[in-house]
């Protein structure tokens, strides 16, 4: 059976849950062989986990050459993985570097590219939402590796363990592509809260708000839920971007998504209109966000949501 | 210095958007525009040239697509853009993204052959149609560039680009040195409105006109034809089947919402 690469997306030898997703997709099409890029001292717990979770084969790559360039040197790695393995696919998270990734690496294998799946099926055919969810669209690729990137929430990690053989691959980098270089970063404060992108649960606050997330908060966290906010709340100066969901910020497809005073204007429901199951509190009626929702409480947030986290709050108890 | 911004023209999101027969977006038949992303680039263009006063520096509107296409690249003419370029051809139709950056980068490569090196492509972060958001990576690909992407904040100095951005884990500080391609969000800054002035003077801008056979490409390299990727079908969700709705009565609300997520067993 061919290999399938997966991209692993970590933070400091962490893996995050997406590329636990990509490796139970992985499974369907081939053998799962997870590629991991960052530092030697970090690959232990990565590889460890990536075994857990199905990996038959690991290359690792050490980073120490190329950290803090941008995107390029992780296409030339993968672009002499591939031409060693001749993958069956390579997946990605649909992340804004999964995605450039992909980019770049779709051109240099001569193969074609799929953007943002949430499935892809045992003979390779993938299904997109598009428009704002209003279209699903069934796709495959046609020529060369299928180079495919999924959308977090996708697919369930299934902890099956896999051979997980290490191969530490050395690469040869260009000079071209160490142009771009990450000059400083500041790593987001930790909320104690889910990542949105990759939360089981969202609570999200819109204008409706007036400024006051603590209500959203306390329900997020009631729920175990990632917090979010709309374009509006965003632009309102009230959360900062990073928060936004919608189609110029984080598109998210929770099992749940609950959305407080937002009224669910089209740049709003291109990030979130995937979710499982939605739910909506607003004090009008005629918002759109109701047409979405499987629930909807017709009501002000600021009493409605107070009270529900307090009867879930106590359910728990 | 030659600014190159790529601009889309799309069906607009808030009007009805369909797939034609062979799967393809239905671009003649909706009403379209300038795709709100890219207005964001053509205003960072703008504000690079403004910053850079003294300086010469060309600002050059660019799309591929169908007749009406050319809108796109008037409406950046009339926010202020100094010349534009439309590539229009009958073969372009249905190309992917592959396609459609080897026509782009292809375009970039004449204008520079024409007036001069170009020092930055500028682009949106993505399209509001496809929202691939793939196309910056690939053109930098394609013309053998470096890649500064997601700006929210756009920085020169001479040759030196600096930008920020909301990563996923950080915020993060990007350098590199021009020529490279930039791409910007909707953080960057607020797109200006044409000016009557503006509108009146975009008339006498000078508009060109590529065919493929310009730029060197081959029919048989783009279009539905040459896609790499093939959509099998495309079909419209059906609309999500109305929800219970109650009305907040003395808390009832609350009450409601909490039996109804404990009943899906998010509790």
């Amino acid at each position: 059976m061919s290999e399938v690469l997966v991209l692993v997306d970590h933070v400091a030898g962490a893996v995050r849950k997406p590329t636990l997703e990509l490796l139970a997709l992985a499974k369907r099409l081939g053998e799962p062989a997870a590629v991991f890029i960052g530092s030697a001292e970090h690959a232990g717990e990565a590889t460890a986990k990536l075994a857990a979770y199905g990996a038959e084969k690991i290359y690792v790559v050490d980073d120490a050459e190329i950290r803090g360039f941008l995107v390029v040197p992780k296409v030339e790695a993968l672009q002499q993985i591939a031409a060693q393995a001749n993958p069956a696919a390579i997946l990605l998270v649909s992340s804004a570097e999964g995605k450039e990734i992909a980019a770049r690496l779709a051109i240099r294998l001569e193969s074609g590219l799929i953007t943002d799946a949430v499935d892809i099926a045992k003979d390779g055919t993938t299904t997109q939402s598009v428009f704002a969810g209003s279209y699903t669209v069934a796709a495959k690729v046609t020529r060369g590796i299928p180079i495919i990137t999924v959308k977090p929430n996708s697919a369930t990690p299934v902890e099956t363990a896999g051979a997980g053989t290490v191969e530490q691959f050395a690469v040869t980098i260009s000079d071209a592509a160490k142009t771009a270089q990450i000059v400083a970063a500041q790593p987001r404060q930790a909320t104690g809260r889910p990542e949105l992108t990759e939360a089981a649960i969202v609570v999200s606050g819109g204008r409706g708000t007036g400024g006051d997330f603590a209500p959203i908060e306390a329900l997020a966290d009631a729920l175990g839920a990632a917090v979010g906010a709309s374009r509006a709340a965003v632009d309102s100066g009230w959360m900062p971007h990073s928060y936004q969901v919608g189609q110029t910020g984080k598109v998210v497809s929770p099992q749940l998504y609950v959305a407080n005073g937002i009224s669910g204007a089209i740049q709003h429901r291109a990030g979130m209109q995937t979710s499982k199951t939605i739910v909506a509190v607003n004090k009008d009626e005629e918002a759109p966000i109701f047409e979405l929702v499987d629930f909807g409480v017709v009501g002000d947030l600021h009493t409605v949501l107070p009270a529900a986290t307090e009867q879930i709050n106590q359910r728990k108890g | 210095m030659n600014i190159v911004v790529c601009v889309k023209h799309v069906p607009d999101a808030t009007g009805d958007r369909r797939f034609e027969a062979d799967n393809t977006v239905d671009r003649v038949g909706v009403d379209g525009l300038l795709s709100e992303l890219d207005e964001y680039a053509v205003e960072q263009a703008l504000q690079l040239k403004e910053k850079r006063e003294g300086e010469d520096i060309t600002v050059t509107a660019l799309t591929v697509g169908p007749e009406k296409a050319v809108d796109a690249v008037r409406k950046a003419l009339q926010m202020g853009a100094d010349q534009g370029v439309h590539v229009i051809d009958d073969a372009v139709a249905g190309s992917d993204y592959l396609g459609t950056s080897l026509v782009l980068a292809k375009a970039v490569d004449k204008i520079a052959a024409e007036q001069g090196p170009v020092d930055l492509v500028l682009l949106g972060m993505a399209s509001t149609d496809a929202s691939g958001g793939v196309v910056p990576a690939m053109v930098a690909e394609r013309l053998g560039l470096p890649q500064v992407t997601l700006a929210s904040v756009v920085e020169t100095q001479g040759d030196q680009v600096r930008i920020k951005r909301d990563g996923d884990t950080a915020t993060e500080v990007i350098g590199g040195t021009m020529p490279l391609v930039l791409s910007v969000t909707d953080q960057s800054g607020e797109a200006r409105y044409p000016s009557f002035k503006g509108i009146m003077a975009a008339k006498k801008k000078p508009l060109e006109t590529y065919t493929l056979a310009d730029l060197g490409v081959d029919a048989g390299e783009v279009g539905l034809g040459a896609s790499w990727t093939e959509v099998v079908e495309t079909a419209e969700r059906p609309p999500r089947t109305a929800g219970e709705i109650v009305k907040d009565e003395d808390g009832s609300g609350a009450s409601a919402l909490t039996e109804f997520l404990a009943s899906k067993k998010f509790i």
